[in-house]
């Protein structure tokens, strides 16, 4: 579950940043600078697209060889009628989507083909079981209207009904059609896969001729298929590995920040795209960038990446700068966690403190409130100089705040008539991560600071 | 039904000699428990027991007789049937082009349904108006329980009532009030033909399971009634249950067409002729007196009916005073007839016309539709007389089409006597309840879903005939230009080729497995396996195709073929479903379905032919009760199923890893196991799909070929290898229009492409901090020596690096 929210979570991450700055570059106008400041909006707006669309315009990075695999497979369903399937294969962000949807753009743009081809979008999110599938494409292919006042049955009867409609035609007189199944892993998960199951056969047997292309990004995709679905799976897989070197990664970035030649005010874009030449010649942006590419060659993280400082070029500043970038690389690689601690109050920063403390002693075991107590009070007796003697339930309240904030987690799931007290918890932050949290808090009294450090030489 | 319910005979029999038969004018009905009686006569219409309790069959009574050929003598009827509209066919409905009114119903001009019916299964006298085409049918009618009918229905077209038709049925419209009359005057009370008891609902809900279970295919033989009774003569059998083929049905031909075809024969042919007239004594000679004792008779008849207004009808009473008095008296005597009479009125009118036009036109014809009524004894004169008349007619085409047409129906009617067309009208065995019309189409049986409850669905939720198919495309596709893009068409899985080589054997075995099995007459199963991609479901498919080309040639004995897969159900029950639908066309739910498949394979010759059954996928269709499958090889070992199973699965030891006892047992010991394909057989294949196309070099086919075998043997992977080789030749061949051959280089890529592990290169192109995470599992595993870690310790690892 947590794993599928991710994959939500990457698409839509990029749109949410990008508008928390809009406002402040349009409050600063000055009539003298207002053509400038235009200028900007413009600039803001296609870049913003480019990030956070996946535009069909821009090109395709080191893919040419796939792209024109693809390309030829599925001009032949077109155009032949033979039918065939593909797999596309590739981590996150590494431009499936794009590759199969610049294909299809490209079909589309050949007339003999557009209104030849029917397409079926399918993704393994929104199409959880092969019933709702099979509704959506019976859907997706104006079925419904054929048979009239059609309703739908059983999933049996769904089933039947499109397997019978597609058995009816053939090679040459019907019209392909071009399956894309998005998460195509997920499909794998489904019952008997019974829909992978037919498709395939469709592609391998004289009936309407289909092309089943697939996206995913689970490299064993293979395995996860059923002996007799991998049989009739025709085994061409289209890798993408975001197989490009540092050089390349910084002629992206080039590309992505470059401004088009359409763009209104010449001398303006001129002027950008000089900045932008010079900003991948300087050191600390090659840095940052070095240091963004050995994290991820993901594409869209350095989109990320590049929105952030976007979102800083305002009309009194107007030029992207070195520190833009290093600024919005050290906004990418917050730790929201250590700013949770940031947060805390001072007893509850003395809790995490012992809580540190036991785990360093007890090598990661589970601990419970009572352990933690007797830690703290140990620390307040002995060595504590302005930390107050908070009472039991105070401390409590703290602790189970703690647990609000999911910086710690019960072992088991808490049970009605377990004692609060004795219920075993694990600590979610790492020593450094305390550490680091604690050099910054503002304010931290220096005992609490030195029991944080001295680890067991007070006992 | 019968504690509530005692049918008797009235009246002396009249012995048929040539029958063995002993026929009655009269019946009576006897409702224990509320002292009525109801009689019954030959020529009334009367209501039989169907499917629906709402809507009974209609039919007119012909014959009455007992049947003394069986142990138990039973009490038969032979009617002649007429439709509702609702029981036409849905997807012929159409045809009729109008509304049809409430009460409006069909002669039934077709000879193959079955007229021959048990006695006990009417229910009731129902009042019959036959209307002249250009008249309207009365619908502010009082009694619902008139029927009128206007058209004939041939299962192809409606048409308009034949003359001669017309005037035999106005006839028994005078007819019946007589007979009725003195019924209603014994009897005080009338059981209505709706009322039903619960006995009776219990009994249509079992004919209705016969019915729908003995519906034939179109290509339904049919017993031939002279031999049904020659046999009849020689041995005491019953004549209900012997089948044969008479395959002038089988021809698509219309009913017109075959009727004629099979008159002509019988004229050509007087030995076939011979026997049955030999049996029905009546000489040609016989013929005049009969005709004007039979004129004589319908005077004396109409003499007989002085009682009401019936004689002033014949004189065309058309005042209307005369007529209401009539209307009262009538009322008085029989409340439900009230409304007929009324709308009597202006179908008497035309009678005579018609009557004498006919008379004068085709003496005979009116001859034998009155004759039928009580004689049988004359039917061989007055068929000989059609019989020549037709031939002439025949062969002197000059003649009118509307005479034919006029003709002909009147001729075709079951019940006009003609020995041929009885002959053809009992294609089944009689169930026990009798009451089933047999040859209805499929469409109306499916419409009639044999559920328990009475009420049936007036349409089926999904239309089962509408054909969903994508559209078609705009544009023709393409041929294939060059060699390599017709070398791909051909190795495309998909392309059927003409023969299979390397699976000769199997095939051979398969072949003379199914052939005896439908030589025998008998039924069996096989179970086939192999890993995917060895040519199973193909073998069975070409084995099929020989057979049905063998049974189109008359080597073996027509078989139905059915085939079923595994993985495109949704759920192991739904196999019944599928088959039920495949088998007969019927919808029905998974648990009825198993029922009546049961009932169909399991009741004594209920399928006329052989059906292959194929179950592709076999260990999709296991259960936890594993039913499926017990039924599935269950069927086969009753005798009368005459049920071939094959049964395709990819483990060897299914029978024995999954399967219980007694499942593994009906399944038998018939197995086969395909082989994954060996180098040199997958390189025969590659050879004959490229047969005359040179396009690889010999050596590229001989290195896929001992590739594929030495990774798995599926004959569809090397396929799709050679497939995409031509891809990459194509892509690197410089020049497009000429491309070399496909080369070993371009093969290995291909293998490369498709079997080579993507791990390596997805590593190699991951990001630093992957990689070095990736150093840090494998350096904390060395450490540990265990297999697992936690995030933390590889963290350890990680930052220590």
């Amino acid at each position: 579950m947590h794993f599928q929210r991710r994959r939500l979570h990457s698409k839509s991450w990029c749109l949410f940043v990008g508008f928390q700055f809009v406002e402040m570059s349009s409050r600063k106008l000055k009539s003298n600078n207002l053509k400038h400041s235009e200028c900007l909006s413009q600039v803001q707006r296609i870049l913003r697209e480019r990030f956070c669309h996946q535009s069909l315009h821009s090109n395709l990075f080191g893919v040419q060889v796939q792209y024109k695999h693809l390309i030829e497979l599925l001009k032949r369903t077109a155009i032949y009628g033979e039918s065939n399937s593909v797999l596309i294969i590739g981590p996150r962000g590494s431009g499936k989507t794009m590759l199969i949807n610049h294909a299809l753009k490209e079909l589309m743009e050949v007339e003999e083909v557009s209104e030849n081809v029917l397409q079926v979008h399918l993704n393994g999110l929104l199409q959880i079981n092969d019933n709702i599938a099979l509704k959506e494409i019976t859907r997706q292919l104006n079925l419904e209207n054929v048979v009239g006042d059609k309703v739908f049955g059983s999933f049996a009867e769904n089933l039947s009904f499109l397997l019978e409609a597609l058995k009816k035609g053939d090679r040459t007189s019907s019209c392909p059609v071009i399956f894309i199944l998005d998460e195509f892993d997920l499909f794998a998960h489904h019952k008997n896969q019974t829909l992978l199951y037919n498709l395939f056969d469709i592609s391998q047997s004289a009936q309407t001729p289909v092309a089943v292309v697939g996206l995913t990004c689970r490299l064993d995709i293979l395995e996860l298929l059923e002996k007799r679905v991998k049989s009739r799976f025709s085994h061409r897989q289209i890798h993408l590995m975001n197989s490009f070197g540092f050089p390349q990664y910084l002629k992206i970035f080039k590309e992505q920040l470059s401004l088009p030649a359409e763009f209104p005010d010449k001398l303006f874009a001129e002027k950008w795209n000089e900045n932008v030449q010079c900003l991948s010649e300087d050191r600390s942006v090659r840095e940052v960038l070095q240091k963004h590419f050995n994290v991820s060659k993901n594409l869209r993280s350095l989109h990320m990446l590049l929105m952030l400082a976007l979102n800083r070029v305002t009309s009194s500043h107007p030029f992207m700068t070195a520190a833009d970038l290093m600024e919005a690389n050290q906004l990418c690689s917050m730790d929201s966690k250590a700013n949770i601690v940031h947060g805390l109050s001072v007893l509850e920063i003395c809790l995490i403190i012992a809580m540190k403390h036991l785990n360093d002693i007890y090598e990661e075991e589970p601990f419970n409130f009572q352990m933690v107590y007797n830690e703290f009070q140990k620390f307040v007796q002995r060595k504590a100089h302005s930390v107050y003697n908070f009472e039991k339930p105070v401390v409590m309240k703290a602790f189970e705040h703690l647990q609000q904030l999911e910086l710690i987690r019960p072992m088991e799931r808490t049970s009605v008539n377990a004692q609060r007290e004795y219920q075993l918890m694990k600590l979610l932050l790492d020593n450094t991560q305390i550490m680091n949290a604690l050099q910054k808090y503002p304010n931290c009294p220096t005992d609490v600071r030195q029991w944080a450090t001295s680890s067991l030489s007070w006992l | 039904m019968k504690s509530r319910q005692t049918y008797s005979w009235v009246g002396r029999p009249l012995l048929d000699p040539k029958l063995h038969h002993q026929t009655y004018r009269e019946m009576s009905v006897k409702v224990e428990g509320c002292s009525t009686e109801l009689h019954i006569h030959v020529g009334q219409f009367v209501l039989v027991e169907g499917n629906d309790d709402e809507n009974p069959y209609v039919a007119k009574l012909v014959e009455l007789f007992e049947d003394g050929s069986e142990p138990r003598s039973r009490k038969r009827a032979r009617v002649q049937w007429f439709i509702r509209f609702c029981e036409v066919p849905v997807c012929k409905q159409h045809l009729l082009g109008r509304k049809p009114a409430a009460q409006e119903i069909f002669w039934y001009d077709y000879p193959a349904c079955d007229s021959n019916i048990n006695a006990e299964t009417i229910i009731g006298p129902v009042q019959v108006v036959a209307l002249a085409p250009d008249e309207v049918i009365p619908t502010d009618l009082k009694n619902e329980k008139t029927l009128f009918v206007k058209l004939s229905w041939n299962e192809k077209k409606f048409s308009p009532l034949s003359p001669e038709l017309f005037a035999q049925l106005e006839k028994l419209q005078e007819g019946s009030p007589r007979c009725q009359k003195s019924v209603e005057a014994k009897t005080k009370n009338i059981e209505s033909p709706s009322c039903t008891t619960a006995e009776r609902a219990v009994k249509r809900v079992e004919s209705r399971h016969s019915s729908s279970k003995s519906r034939p295919a179109p290509t339904h033989p049919v017993t031939p009634r002279a031999r049904k009774r020659l046999e009849l003569s020689s041995s005491p059998r019953t004549p209900n249950t012997r089948i044969s083929r008479q395959t002038s049905w089988a021809s698509p031909d219309s009913p017109r067409r075959t009727k004629r075809k099979a008159a002509l024969s019988e004229i050509t042919s007087p030995s076939k002729r011979s026997q049955p007239d030999g049996l029905q004594t009546p000489s040609p000679a016989r013929k005049a007196p009969e005709k004007t004792g039979e004129i004589q008779r319908r005077s004396c008849a109409k003499d007989d009916k002085k009682v009401s207004a019936e004689r002033h009808m014949t004189l065309r009473p058309r005042v209307p005073a005369l007529k209401t008095t009539v209307l009262s008296e009538e009322r008085r005597l029989t409340p439900t007839r009230g409304g007929r009479r009324s709308s009597m009125v202006p179908s008497v009118i035309l009678i005579p016309e018609n009557i004498r036009k006919r008379e004068a036109e085709e003496p005979e014809a009116q001859d034998e539709a009155v004759s039928s009524r009580h004689h049988t004894s004359r039917k061989s004169s007055l068929l000989t007389l059609n019989q020549i008349k037709q031939q002439l007619r025949f062969l002197g085409k000059s003649e009118s089409d509307s005479e034919d047409e006029e003709f002909l129906p009147a001729a075709e009617i079951p019940d006009s006597s003609s020995e041929e067309e009885e002959d053809s009208t009992s294609p089944l065995p009689r169930t026990p309840s009798g009451a089933s019309r047999n040859l209805r189409s499929s469409t109306k049986l499916s419409l009639q879903t044999p559920s328990k409850t009475p009420k049936k669905t007036p349409k089926p939720r999904t239309p089962h005939h509408a054909t969903p198919r994508i559209r078609s495309r705009n544009l023709a596709a393409q041929e294939p230009a060059s060699v390599l893009e017709e070398a791909r068409l051909r190795l495309h899985v998909s392309a059927v080729p003409e023969s299979l080589p390397c699976r000769e054997q199997e095939f051979q075995d398969i072949y003379n497995f199914v052939e005896s099995k439908l030589l025998d007459q008998t039924g069996g199963c096989m179970y086939i396996s192999g890993v995917p991609g060895t040519g199973k479901t193909a073998t069975v498919h070409e084995v099929i195709r020989g057979l049905q080309q063998a049974a189109q040639a008359n080597d073996v004995p027509p078989f139905q073929y059915i085939e079923v897969n595994g993985m495109k159900l949704t759920e192991p029950h739904q196999v019944y479903v599928q088959i039920l639908q495949k088998l007969t066309g019927q919808k029905a739910t998974a648990i009825h379905a198993a029922e009546l498949l049961a009932k169909r394979f399991r009741t004594q010759g209920s399928s006329q032919e052989t059906t292959v059954l194929l179950v592709d996928e076999l260990d999709l269709l296991w259960t936890q009760k594993q039913d499926v499958m017990y039924n599935l090889f269950d069927w086969p070992t009753h005798k009368e199923a005459r049920l071939v199973v094959l049964t395709i699965a990819n483990t060897m030891d299914l029978p024995e890893r999954i399967m219980m006892n007694r499942v593994s047992s009906r399944l038998g010991l018939t197995r086969m196991s395909f082989q994954p394909y060996t180098h040199s057989q997958l390189q025969q294949i590659l050879g004959s799909r490229l047969k005359h196309l040179r396009a690889f070099e010999d050596d590229a086919i001989q290195f896929v070929a001992r590739k594929v075998a030495a990774l798995s043997g599926d004959a569809r992977r090397c396929l799709d290898i050679c497939r995409r080789a031509t891809d990459i030749c194509e892509f690197s061949c410089q020049k497009p229009g000429s491309p070399g051959l496909v080369t070993v280089a371009h093969l290995l890529e291909a293998v490369d492409e498709m079997f080579s592990s993507s791990y390596i290169t997805a590593i190699k192109n991951s990001s630093v901090l992957e990689q070095s995470f990736l150093r840090a599992i494998l350096a904390e595993f060395r450490r540990s020596g265990l297999e697992e870690a936690t995030f933390q310790q590889w963290l350890v690892m990680f930052l220590l690096e």
